[in-house]
């Protein structure tokens, strides 16, 4: 008699608390959500305000004047992002295609039992920190540069009608072309592990039959493998591009730092982030709010590319539902 | 109700941060120019022993030196450019000189020993102003019979970052050379017409080192350690000298330092004969009237210590100790505007 009525009270206790619960959850993760949120914006907001002084002064110019005259207080950003989209696209120029081609030899036609360790070798490279990256780029990389690179590059690319421009320079062994080699070491773990990982999804079955239809391992690589990894491909290659970007303790030390623009790619450059990274720390006033609007400038870039690359991915994702 | 409650917590945090360092009141800090760093850290290490008084330096570079005692998070400030009078007055912040160094230009050429290549100012402009392009143009060889020249191109390396090394040296060349002075100027960091960039002393000698045929400059005790090759410089009296603690010591012994108001003097292309031109003073800037008055004394009392028995590790560390009537000009100066 006395057990009947109370257990609907306990139920309905039990049922509030958990509902009660629920809502507490779910407040928690909508608010672990939005943080991100609200930090991203927060970010970019806080940047545009620092430099909302530089942006008053010389209004969109800013952003299309190669000048950077920290006496007479006149900056222009052109010049760090020509340098920042420079490097990072000759790190994808390299690092592309010796990444696909180690994804192939790892996944396609490498002996099994060294797939393993040269896999992990690969992925131990991603986790060098940048500086060590750095130092190498000017302890070793930079005399090879001056001793062997640069001469050669002079006498045989620096000729050419169109493309020689890029290829004259001093030999300095500094600048863009540098810092682009040193990128593209970087960016290759990233890229190549990602292809590695999603060229073992793609079914044998399929592969096994167009062994059997006779075609070479070159045409099953071409016709079968990648087409069916296609998306997530350029995936890891915008990844590798998103840290080839913002990129900065190795680059500022074999860039050059020079905030002067040269069609050579054998000048010395700089970049964004290696700009905002050497100059920061004594920058006061407009210089400063300079330098986070520069800041700025890197978070839209990197957002941009970042759109694009979904952009594409979504495309590429319809054009395979159709077929 | 969370903003104001996380706000809250920050206040406290905050203020039992601000109770933790006013507990510890014999504790002095400064903060400023990476420069005078080393000196800093071991006159603070042998202060702490003979007195048990600790003295705790931050090198944040000299502008945020300048922000910090600006904002009275430091009991001192330092920096390798000084202030001006009237911004001084308007922050309240009295200044005095710490040390003396120098900058020098160093280079990169195949058979030149140190202090054998000689340079006027006028030379150095043109050089860094990409006008002299290179090491055998009849300018340089000129000034320098029997020194063997390459016939190659010099490329400059500066300081990327904003520094005192580049003030002082870019004021030099302002006074020597009408062409600098009108196409760069003077400044912490400045548009440099040409050549590479490195971050700090370390990152020009690293580059100087690494490109043949180069020209770059810093401060004395990083060509010293560093075994670079550096250059002699024609002073204002028309005398090659070397760089040295004695040609920096010159330097600020011929400068007028009683008819300048708060020690606010460059000392680049001083007078005298035996003068380095492109010698330089750290100074610390302090608060005329202190928050905390024990520890401003107690930081006074820790460079008059520097002044007259640091004398030996400055100089074992390349720093040039005050000469001693300037030491006594500083100290008539601190009871003059210290309340």
């Amino acid at each position: 008699m006395t057990s009947i009525p109370v257990a609907p009270t306990r139920l309905v206790t039990q049922a509030r608390r958990d509902a009660s619960a629920d809502r507490n959850f779910r407040a928690l993760v909508v608010l672990a959500a939005f943080i991100v949120l609200v930090s991203l914006i927060g970010v970019a907001f806080s940047m545009l305000w620092g430099g909302r002084e530089v942006l008053a002064g010389q209004g969109l110019g800013f952003f299309f004047s190669t000048e950077w005259n920290p006496v007479e207080n006149r900056y222009g950003a052109l010049v760090p992002i020509f340098g920042t989209l420079v490097t990072s696209v000759i790190a994808l120029l390299i690092a592309v295609p010796v990444s696909f081609g180690i994804a192939v030899y790892l996944t396609e036609a490498a002996p099994v039992w060294l797939r393993t360790p040269i896999g992990s070798a690969i992925e131990l490279l991603a986790g060098i920190p940048s500086i060590i990256y750095g130092m190498w780029g000017l302890f070793v990389l930079v005399p090879m540069m001056t001793e062997y690179v640069t001469p050669w590059l002079n006498d045989h690319l620096g000729a050419l009608p169109v493309i020689g421009e890029l290829f004259q320079g001093p030999p300095i062994g500094i600048g863009l072309l540098t810092a682009g080699f040193v990128l593209s070491i970087m960016v290759i773990p990233f890229i190549s592990s990602v292809m590695r990982e999603v060229f073992l999804t793609v079914p044998v079955r399929l592969k096994e039959s167009a062994y059997a239809l006779g075609a070479t391992r070159w045409e099953v690589v071409w016709n079968i493998v990648l087409p069916c990894t296609r998306s997530a491909v350029i995936g890891g290659v915008f990844l590798g591009l998103g840290r080839a970007l913002g990129e900065t303790m190795a680059v500022a030390y074999v860039v050059g730092n020079t905030v002067r623009f040269s069609a050579s790619l054998l000048e010395p450059g700089t970049t964004i982030a290696a700009l905002i990274a050497n100059d920061f720390a004594e920058a006061t006033d407009s210089y400063r709010s300079a330098l986070l609007l520069l800041g700025f400038v890197l978070f839209v870039v990197t957002f941009f590319i970042l759109a694009i690359a979904r952009l594409m991915l979504m495309r590429l994702s319809r054009r395979e539902g159709v077929q | 109700m969370t903003v104001s409650t996380r706000l809250t917590a920050a206040t406290f945090g905050l203020a039992a941060a601000l109770a933790g360092t006013t507990a510890f009141a014999a504790e002095v800090t400064g903060a400023g120019s990476s420069f005078v760093y080393p000196l800093m850290s071991k006159w603070s290490a042998d202060y702490h022993q003979k007195t048990s008084n600790k003295i705790n330096y931050q090198s944040i570079g000299s502008s945020g030196g300048i922000a910090q005692i600006k904002a009275s998070t430091v009991d001192f400030g330092a920096s390798d450019k000084p202030m001006e009078p009237a911004e001084l007055s308007e922050a309240g912040l009295i200044q005095f000189p710490i040390t003396i160094g120098g900058v020098v230009p160093v280079i990169n050429v195949e058979g030149i020993e140190p202090g054998q290549l000689k340079l006027t100012g006028t030379l150095l402009a043109d050089i860094f102003l990409g006008k002299v392009t290179r090491w055998n143009d009849a300018a340089i060889t000129g000034i320098n019979e029997g020194v063997s020249l390459p016939d190659t191109k010099i490329t400059t390396v500066h300081r990327s970052d904003g520094s005192g090394s580049t003030f002082n040296l870019t004021d030099y060349l302002s006074k020597i050379s009408p062409a600098w002075k009108s196409e760069v100027g003077t400044g912490t960091s400045v548009k440099w017409p040409d050549g590479l960039g490195g971050k700090g002393n370390e990152g020009v000698a690293a580059y100087v080192k690494q490109v043949k045929n180069s020209i770059g400059y810093v401060e004395l005790s990083y060509a010293l350690q560093s075994k670079m090759s550096f250059t002699r410089l024609q002073n204002a009296a028309g005398v090659f000298v070397t760089p040295s603690a004695e040609t920096f010591a010159a330097a600020a012994a011929s400068a007028d330092w009683a008819s300048t108001t708060d020690f606010s003097l460059i000392i680049t292309n001083a007078p005298g004969q035996n003068a380095w031109p492109i010698s330089a003073t750290v100074f610390a800037m302090m608060r005329a009237e202190p928050k905390d008055a024990e520890r401003a004394k107690a930081a006074r009392e820790f460079f008059a210590w520097g002044y007259a028995d640091g004398k030996q590790q400055a100089a074992a560390l390349d720093y040039v100790p005050l000469p001693d009537n300037l030491v006594e000009q500083i100290k008539a100066y601190w009871a003059a505007r210290v309340k």
